[in-house]
């Protein structure tokens, strides 16, 4: 037992011989949680995840024994919880509205049983080794748990309990150890969340993460297994696009992590998710997500920890074969915590006040996404997609540049675009995007073998045509030769009709591979059959007034992903409509 | 330990006073310090030690003697006593009554830093609140619950936005404003309150208003307690009492500038500008009061006035604003200067809220899509305004000429809307469509071909003139 010596904001000095870095300390008489940062002697320091308001110097103190661990088992889906895993709404119902200190609840509900059904494949004496799938619990309807083994333990397998209900209090097996001990084995283990859980080794990722989102799947995409980064000055649309794609994404596990932002975002994803159906399982979404919530007003302290922690549970369940994705908002939340913590250890700032290894921390976490093979010898990935809110929306600040080396996908918020309420204001310039010979497989073998052509044509269109506004901008528009009014027109109809997606609308919101396709198909064809008639000599201001375009320019909310038809036949309608004037100028051209 | 006085201080030196030999002292304990002259000053414990605890002073240390300087752990922190008879009140930014009448009595006595709400207890914003201000009903509008600052610059007419939303904001439906109101200046000047003060008179809600003043004479420190105090008294109001409360606090510019000073007294690291990179978590714990609770029937509906320094909104103070509240309603100073009244330019404006709190069950079916219209087909205006300055207006062609007129009306009769002026939403809605109805209906794809037919009045070449 060790004691307070000084209290300084969250951070605390104790006396407490022989503890580590990283141990867990309960502190004061709240018994507030926290963890031991820095050693000198007898002496540690510790920062609290809880307000230390009222600690005096003399309460007592002790270490844990363990780092910062996460429980992983069934009760996980459709919970939320703190930036230390506790439980939010176990939290509510113990100790009301505001968040009191001190309060201790187990992470996972342990009065509730699950029903368990073992692994026919297992026999007793066989050898098991860590992530082994021991048996599942359904724990909703669309997934089913597995129970794994903790992934280092390693063994004979003495026992193992029979189809039943069982509480995580209850052994489900026994295992004897390389050492001869034998350890029992329950619904649940621990994990440390800063240490990234084992794997066989990691594998290509070569699906594409659909997210139903026009501009990231068509123009940017992002490969299950990837790292996408969504830089964006404030209200350009971060926190609705991972709400978007926490929708609609076909991962079969989502795990949202807010870090540092608002309430009331929290509250509308906890409202939403149950009300709307996973498009690609019928379920309601929340079924298969998660969140973390550590906002603003929330310990900074526990900030820092809980990306870690939603990255632990994001691992979990790729362990089990699944393929996860985490959005994380926002990373920039996290790396200024990072900060806090450092400045308060007088640690050298580099620049703007950050610490040095605010790189190589941000690496060493992305690099937690990947899609693996698993202990077990099956295929999971943690796809990984992070906010950042750059200050002023300066992307050469330092969490931004420092992320930009690190991800594949980088999808650039515009404050121009998001003003003008172009939604995704995703900046069709700034963006790229590593991952488009993978996704173009893809494409090309599910949905059409031309995407890859259509998509580079739709690029070239719109940087031709930022080219064109420069002019225009300059001299004004009758400067422009036809063709080129007729290429900035067309680009216009790709931006309206294809790029801009609204989130609020109930058709737009999601919109399948195939019509994604079919509108960026539709769009340049188009282009394609006006270029036409531009070269046989129609001015581009006859074209512009065709109702076509703004015909053309609604089709993306007036049919829905499922049901295809009606825009196919108004595709293929296309030429028809073109076919008046172009009798007209193939006439007077061979006159 | 609240009875003894101490006279142990060690150092004396930019607000911070420094005693030995008190063991025990809690962190964050409430201090009193009385100079040799009798006259008292207030602190609080930033650091606890047995060998040494740190105290800031808020009236600061200039001419205090060390040896003749007593000192009294209160062993609690700042808290404010709450009753209903805070109501109609006027306090500083400790808590202490400035209206010269006795002080709160009450046995209910809160922790002015207050608890951060569980998100799993938070209700969504989803009531809509008309203001009567078009700009604000029309295309940012404002929810029960939500915190919608309004970022503004020296000069620029943000009281008196502020003064009209209190007095005209309504739940659609109610005659009158039911709210109470909670108002909190801190480094304000005297007009600017004095300013408030009238306002309230005149519309006959003073007694339904409690205020917390620190004006700008006043001591810096206090300043970073008024937001708190005046939160605290709007909590008790809005989940003890069931008022809908709309807290009225300016300005957070002058607030971020002291805990800047404070910051640099205590050494800590600068971030950017000079404020420490605590500022975004400390503005959170002030935003992130307001609010709506699950089983309560009140609500913290905030309006923070914010001036950004030399109108820049990426200056650290608006900037981290914006990422805490949802949204921001921006006054421009190119309006202003037009003599447009409410100056608020309404592209960088957001309300984050909106989009769950308008159309067919809160207010018309046609809202959304009229928002979203207006911002694209002003944006698209403005562009047209800055080419015609380069190529001159002679050069456009008619389509764009249209455009012209239409920002020219729109800032005018949209935008532009006398003080007193209360005008519906419907009404605020029919405008929209008087002035889109100048724009030809192949140039709206944000509203719907049903919409189009319902509320558009085109007739092809009759405005193009
Ligand atoms: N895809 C979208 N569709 C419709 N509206 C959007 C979309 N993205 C953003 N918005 C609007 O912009 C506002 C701000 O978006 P948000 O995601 O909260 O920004 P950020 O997280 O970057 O600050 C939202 O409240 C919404 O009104
Ligand atoms: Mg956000």
């Amino acid at each position: 037992m060790g004691k307070i010596l000084e209290i300084n904001g969250p951070l605390v000095k104790l006396e407490l011989p022989s503890t580590v870095i990283g141990e867990q300390v309960r502190v004061g008489r709240l018994g507030l949680v926290g963890e031991v940062i820095g050693r000198d002697g007898d002496t540690a320091l510790a920062q609290l995840y809880e307000d230390t308001a009222g600690l005096r110097p003399g309460e007592q103190a002790e270490g844990l024994g363990w780092p910062l661990s996460v429980e992983l088992g069934p009760g996980l889906l459709g919970a939320i919880f703190d930036g230390v895993q506790r439980p939010l709404h176990a939290v509510w119902e113990k100790s009301g509205d505001r968040m009191a200190r001190g309060v201790a609840v187990p992470s996972l509900p342990r009065d509730r049983a699950w029903r368990f059904v073992p692994d026919p494949a297992r026999r007793p004496g066989e050898t098991l080794a860590g992530g082994d799938v021991l048996g599942t619990v359904q724990e909703t309807e669309s997934i089913a748990h597995r129970i794994l083994v903790p992934p280092l333990a390693r063994g004979e397998l003495l026992e193992l309990a029979p189809e039943g209900e069982y509480t995580l209090d209850q052994a489900i097996g026994r295992i004897r150890l390389s050492d001869g001990g034998i350890d029992k084995l329950y619904l649940f283990h621990r994990w440390p969340v800063r240490t990234p859980r084992p794997f066989r080794r990691r594998d290509h990722a070569v699906q594409p993460l659909i997210t139903g989102q026009r501009i990231l799947d068509t123009f940017y995409p992002l490969l299950k297994g990837g790292k996408a980064a969504i830089p964006g000055p404030f209200g350009a649309g971060k926190t609705m696009l991972q709400q978007q794609i926490a929708r609609w994404c076909n991962a079969e596990i989502v795990i949202y992590v807010g870090c540092g932002e608002r309430g009331n975002e929290l509250t509308d994803v906890l409202e939403f998710m149950p009300e709307l159906k996973d498009p690609h399982t019928g379920r309601p979404l929340m079924e298969r997500t998660l969140l973390v919530a550590n906002t603003s007003n929330m310990p900074v302290v526990a900030r820092e920890a809980s990306v870690y922690v939603g990255m632990t549970l994001a691992e979990y369940f790729r362990d089990q074969g699944y393929d996860v994705v985490m959005v994380a908002d926002s990373t920039s939340r996290w790396a200024e915590a990072l900060r806090e913590v450092a400045g308060r250890l007088g640690q050298m700032p580099v620049e703007e006040g950050y610490p040095a290894y605010l790189g190589s921390r941000l690496a060493a976490f992305y690099e937690r996404a990947g899609r693996v093979e698993t202990l077990a010898g099956g295929h999971g990935s943690v796809t990984l997609i992070g906010a950042v809110s750059p200050p002023g929306g300066d992307f050469s600040e330092p969490v931004t540049s420092h992320t930009k080396e690190i991800i594949q996908t980088f999808w650039a918020l515009s404050k121009e675009l998001a003003d003008a309420r172009h939604y995704p204001s995703v900046d069709w310039l700034e963006s790229f995007s590593g991952y488009v010979p993978s996704a173009a497989k893809w494409w090309a073998e599910n949905v059409d073998p031309d995407w890859e052509t259509a998509r580079a044509q739709a690029l070239d269109l719109l940087a031709e045509s930022e080219e064109l506004q420069r002019i225009v901008n300059l001299v004004g528009v009758e400067a422009l030769s036809s063709e080129q009014r007729w290429t900035l027109e067309a680009a216009g109809l790709i931006k309206e009709g294809l790029l801009q997606q609204a989130a609020t609308d109930e058709i737009d919101s999601f919109a399948s591979p195939e019509k994604q396709y079919a509108l960026l198909a539709a769009l340049l064809e188009i282009h394609r059959q006006g270029m036409k008639l531009v070269k046989l000599g129609a001015p581009a201001r006859r074209l512009i007034q065709m109702p076509l375009l703004a015909q053309a320019r609604r089709w993306k909310s007036q049919h829905k992903s499922d049901d295809l038809a009606r825009l196919r036949k108004k595709i293929a309608a296309i030429p028809a409509e073109f076919e008046e004037l172009l009798r007209e100028y193939a006439q007077s051209s061979t006159r | 330990m609240k009875n003894i006085e101490f006279r142990t201080a060690t150092s004396a030196q930019g607000g911070l006073v420094v005693m030995s030999g008190v063991p025990g002292v809690a962190s964050g304990s409430r201090v009193q310090l009385r100079d040799h002259a009798g006259r008292v000053r207030s602190g609080l414990v930033i650091r606890a030690a047995d060998e040494a605890v740190l105290v800031e002073v808020f009236e600061g240390t200039d001419e205090l003697d060390l040896e003749r300087t007593w000192v009294r752990f209160l062993d609690e922190p700042f808290k404010l006593p709450v009753s209903r008879d805070i109501m109609g009140r006027v306090f500083n930014g400790a808590g202490v009554p400035r209206d010269g009448r006795p002080p709160i009595v009450s046995a209910d006595r809160r922790d002015v830093n207050g608890e951060p709400l569980n998100p799993a207890a938070r209700a969504y914003p989803r009531e809509f609140i008309q203001t009567g201000i078009s700009a604000i009903d029309g295309m940012n509008s404002l929810t029960r619950g939500q915190k919608l600052p309004i970022f503004s610059g020296g000069g620029l007419p943000h009281n008196r936005v502020a003064a009209q939303i209190v007095r005209q904001a309504k739940l659609l439906g109610e005659d009158a404003a039911e709210f109470v109101v909670v108002f909190a200046a801190f480094g304000a000047s005297h007009a600017d309150a004095r300013f408030f003060q009238e306002s309230f008179e005149e519309s006959g809600v003073l007694n339904k208003v409690v205020m917390f003043l620190n004006l700008a004479d006043e001591p810096v420190i206090e300043r970073l307690l008024t937001p708190r105090a005046a939160l605290t008294a709007a909590e008790y109001l809005a989940f003890d009492l069931d008022y809908h409360v709309l807290v009225v606090m300016t300005d957070m510019t002058a607030y971020a500038e002291a805990l800047r000073e404070v910051a640099v007294l205590r050494g800590d690291v600068p971030a950017r500008k000079g404020y420490p990179g605590y500022l975004y978590s400390d503005l959170a714990e002030i935003y992130e009061r307001a609010g709506r609770i699950k089983n309560r029937r009140g609500s913290i509906t905030m309006i923070p006035v914010l001036s950004m320094p030399s109108d820049d909104i990426t200056h650290p103070i608006p900037d981290l604003s914006g990422y805490i509240t949802e949204g921001q309603i921006v006054l421009g100073r190119e309006l202003a200067n037009q003599g447009v009244y409410p100056p608020v330019s309404v592209l960088p404006s957001l309300s984050r809220l909106m989009k769950d709190g308008i159309g067919k069950n809160f207010t018309r079916e046609d809202h959304p899509h009229v928002a979203s219209q207006l911002f694209a087909s002003y944006a698209k205006a403005l562009e047209i305004r800055g080419l015609a300055a380069i190529i001159g207006a002679e050069e456009l062609s008619d389509a764009d000429r249209r455009y012209l007129q239409f920002a020219e009306a729109f800032e005018t009769r949209f935008i532009g809307q006398g003080e007193d002026e209360d005008r519906s939403v419907y009404e605020t809605l029919n405008l929209a469509w008087d002035l889109l109805s100048t724009l030809p209906p192949e140039a709206l794809i944000r509203v719907s071909e049903e919409e189009l037919a319902k509320y558009h009045k085109w007739q092809a070449g009759a405005e193009a003139a």
